[in-house]
């Protein structure tokens, strides 16, 4: 057993940090989020140029066939960078329904251009109730068909295609057909932008069906816990920075306990959010039994953490980390925009609740 | 990353099961309520049966009566141990700790002399390391050695000090030079704990038991050859006995918390709450939840943390992680038993209404001590933030 990075995965993840670094510095990441749609061409050419926009699907749909691991480490480092822009949409989101969905012929269609950075894509799940049951979901498709409203939808002004969540299955609007507006909600991750989009009897293409999404929404869930991870990294390592120069009273403070405990616990739950997400990853990988129960764990855990090593970094770099200017807010914008989203440590927790309790108290029931 | 076992591991795995489906004594849970002392004979038979077979030590190097095992082998062991319920081992200290740093620091002679008593429960250790006045700030000790001629002259006295009644040895720190600035100046001794001037009490602690004693050193002679390591570094000796300590700990406790768990998702589903059970209640729902990802969890950091030292070969600061995480979330655990069974809760072993013997009222309290032994939370954070994060020290 090994639990630790091999050679090409730590490869993976070094490149992917210093291929942030040096395409998306902070500096861009504030002039993105400035924009409507945070959304930079070149930066998207580039990422489909490192393959990963193909990262994990199929060399037969012009993919990199890697597995979920290491779509958790670039995930990992997207975080930390706050990559802005519909790369977890597009890839992660679309990219996984489609390829848990849809037939070969369609893949052809709509996996490829994504593997090839061609288009930009996205997933409508949430509606006015904003419940992340999928049973909950109320639009249906009617003789091809869609219309109604969708809520929370990420990065939907420069999706080419939106993939749409509904009671009958999983269809795909082509954004330049008629019936579908688009209008922004305003939000507080200002690198990932917010939309509701209207559909009006919006001519539609059925991929497959519901139940098949399911694992594909847990895939999504992993790779965003892996870019919390990211995120709660960076606040770290802001924050020891800030504690080691920073000097109060003629000491740093860093020397004080308040602080450095403070510092202690931001590490151990960094490092316990990161133990969470890639054994959720692992566990997708390799179809173990309990792999749901590993993703809810890792969206309990890393959705509390999340908040909490922000609320740390904030507090430790004091006046400082109140301020527009620094970069902490910016993180902590993005790590409450992923803790409600794909369900919170509260919806997950009861989510696991029912595998613990109540599935086993049937087993039990009939032993 | 690969979480499957490996062939070595599994043939690990499966040579033990069967070892223990064959040994593991049936009448354990009949001693298990009682007081250690009518016990312990009990558990030096189970360990001897162990160390027979070669399961007593499975860490130790071949050479030294061990099998040599991997950190995942070792992990592999303490969760089939668990899994059978398998009695403790008498000389748990001298296995876990004490015979490791021997091994590590010892002299031939040493080594010679107390390894295979340690494996075969014949000497038990004990360990003489905190102080009344020297507890988070071990270095500070007061138990002095006074050199005379090929002896040293030990004073002192040292306190929490598990399995102390029944020591044979005592893997002791002492201040050899008061000169030295105080982390230079110690050393340790391995000390007879039947050379005349040694005292041991019981400390009573707040559970009511006495698990630990109380040690006092009069004028007791220690002969030079005794000393572990070299003199004036005791420090360090020490700090590796301390690692063992923080490192191999957590391991064991997994299953030991999942047992706990399930057995309060049972409880729960018979107590009722607001006119439905207690497993219905969405307060408790989620707090069962949370203490179950968090134990999960436990065991993902430990096996992290086991591939990174399998690389480095001794067993770092990391370890100050698990301690944090097991112990306070051992008293989540407990609390939330406190929770589910409402008055009964309190009630102890001796009640007839009590729940489970009495096991919850109990791990309330002994809980308590989880946070302070071993290392305080406070410690194990200042370790993080001057070891791992390299902050300044804050004291």
């Amino acid at each position: 057993m090994q639990f630790g990075l091999n050679e090409s995965q730590g490869i993976l993840r070094d490149s992917a940090r210093s291929f942030f670094a040096g395409e998306c510095p902070m500096s861009e990441v504030r002039r993105l989020m400035a924009t409507d749609s945070a959304y930079d061409a070149s930066l998207w050419r580039k990422l489909a140029d490192q393959g990963y926009t193909g990262i994990i699907f199929s060399e037969e749909y012009g993919g990199v066939g890697l597995g979920k691991v290491e779509l958790i480490l670039l995930m990992e480092e997207a975080g930390r960078a706050l990559l802005p822009g519909p790369f977890f949409s597009t890839v992660v989101l679309c990219g996984s329904v489609i390829d848990a969905v849809a037939s070969s012929e369609q893949k052809k269609n709509y996996l490829v251009p994504i593997c090839r950075g061609e288009v930009r894509s996205t997933l409508a799940i949430l509606e006015a109730a904003a419940s992340w049951e999928l049973e909950d979901i109320q639009m249906a498709a009617v003789n091809g068909t869609l219309s109604g409203e969708k809520l929370f939808v990420t990065d939907a002004a420069v999706a080419d295609w939106i993939l749409v969540l509904a009671r009958n299955g999983v269809f795909l609007v082509d954004k330049k057909s008629t019936g579908v507006t688009i209008s922004p909600m305003f939000s507080m991750d200002l690198t990932r932008k917010l939309y509701a989009v209207q559909f009006n009897n919006a001519p539609v293409e059925k991929l497959g069906d519901l139940a098949g999404v399911k694992a594909a929404m847990d895939l999504a869930t992993s790779a965003l816990v892996a870019e919390m991870v990211g995120g709660m990294q960076n606040t770290l390592d802001m924050t020891v920075e800030y504690a080691k120069t920073r000097k109060q009273f003629g000491k740093t403070i860093g020397s004080f306990q308040a602080v450095q405990h403070q510092c202690a616990d931001m590490y151990l739950e960094t490092e316990s959010s990161r133990s969470a997400a890639y054994y959720a990853a692992w566990a997708l990988q390799e179809n173990v039994p309990d792999a749901s129960a590993a993703v809810s764990i890792a969206k309990i855990y890393a959705s509390d953490a999340g908040r909490t090593v922000g609320n740390r970094g904030i507090q430790i770099h004091g006046g400082m980390g109140f301020t527009w200017e620094n970069d902490l807010h910016l993180y902590y914008r993005r790590a409450k925009a992923s803790e409600t989203a794909f369900g919170d440590a509260t919806f997950h927790r009861e989510r696991l609740a029912r595998l613990l309790i109540d599935r086993a108290s049937v087993v039990g029931r009939s032993a | 990353m690969d979480l499957n076992l490996t062939r070595d591991e599994v043939a690990f795995r499966d040579e033990l099961r069967s070892w223990l489906a064959a040994n593991v004594p049936e009448d354990w849970s009949s001693w298990r309520e009682k007081p250690l002392e009518e016990s312990f004979p009990y558990l030096r038979t189970w360990q001897r049966r162990l160390h027979e077979a070669g399961w007593a030590a499975v860490s130790w190097p071949r050479e030294y009566g061990g099998r040599s095992a991997t950190l995942m082998q070792q992990a592999i062991f303490w969760e089939e141990m668990a899994r059978v319920e398998a009695p403790p081992m008498a000389n748990a200290l001298g296995l876990g700790l004490i015979g490791p740093t021997i091994i590590a620091y010892g002299t031939d002679a040493q080594k010679k002399r107390f390894i295979p008593k340690i494996l075969s429960a014949d000497e038990i250790w004990c360990q003489g390391f905190s102080e009344p006045n020297a507890g988070s700030d071990l270095a500070s000790l007061q138990t002095e050695a006074r050199l005379e001629g090929n002896h040293y002259i030990v004073n002192g006295q040292k306190v929490w000090t598990s399995y102390g009644w029944v020591g044979d040895w005592c893997e002791l720190v002492v201040r050899t030079d008061p000169a030295a600035p105080k982390h230079k100046g110690l050393t340790v001794l391995l000390v007879d704990m039947k050379s005349p001037g040694v005292e041991v009490r019981p400390l009573r602690q707040m559970t009511g038991e006495s698990e630990f004693n109380e040690l006092f050193f009069r004028d007791v002679r220690v002969p030079v050859e005794n000393v572990l390591g070299k003199v004036n570094d005791g420090w360090n000796v020490a700090v590796s006995t301390l690692m063992y300590e923080r490192g191999s700990y957590g391991a064991r406790l997994h299953l030991l918390f999942k047992r706990n768990i399930n057995r309060l998702i049972q409880l729960a589903r018979t107590v009722p709450r607001n006119g439905r059970t207690a497993a219905e209640d969405p307060v408790i729902r989620q707090k069962l939840a949370q203490c179950f990802a968090e134990i999960e969890i436990m065991r993902l950091n430990q096996l992290r943390a086991f591939s990174r030292i399998t690389t480095t070969g001794v067993p770092g600061p990391e370890g100050s992680i698990q301690k944090i995480f097991w112990s306070e979330l051992n008293q989540r655990v407990q609390q939330l038993a406190q929770e589910i069974l409402g008055p009964y809760g309190q009630l102890l072993a001796a009640d007839s209404y009590a729940v489970d013997k009495g096991v919850w009222s109990y791990g309330y309290l002994r809980t308590r001590g989880n946070t302070i032994e071993a290392g305080t939370s406070e410690v194990q954070r200042n370790i993080i933030g001057h070891f791992v994060l390299g902050l300044p020290r804050s004291y």
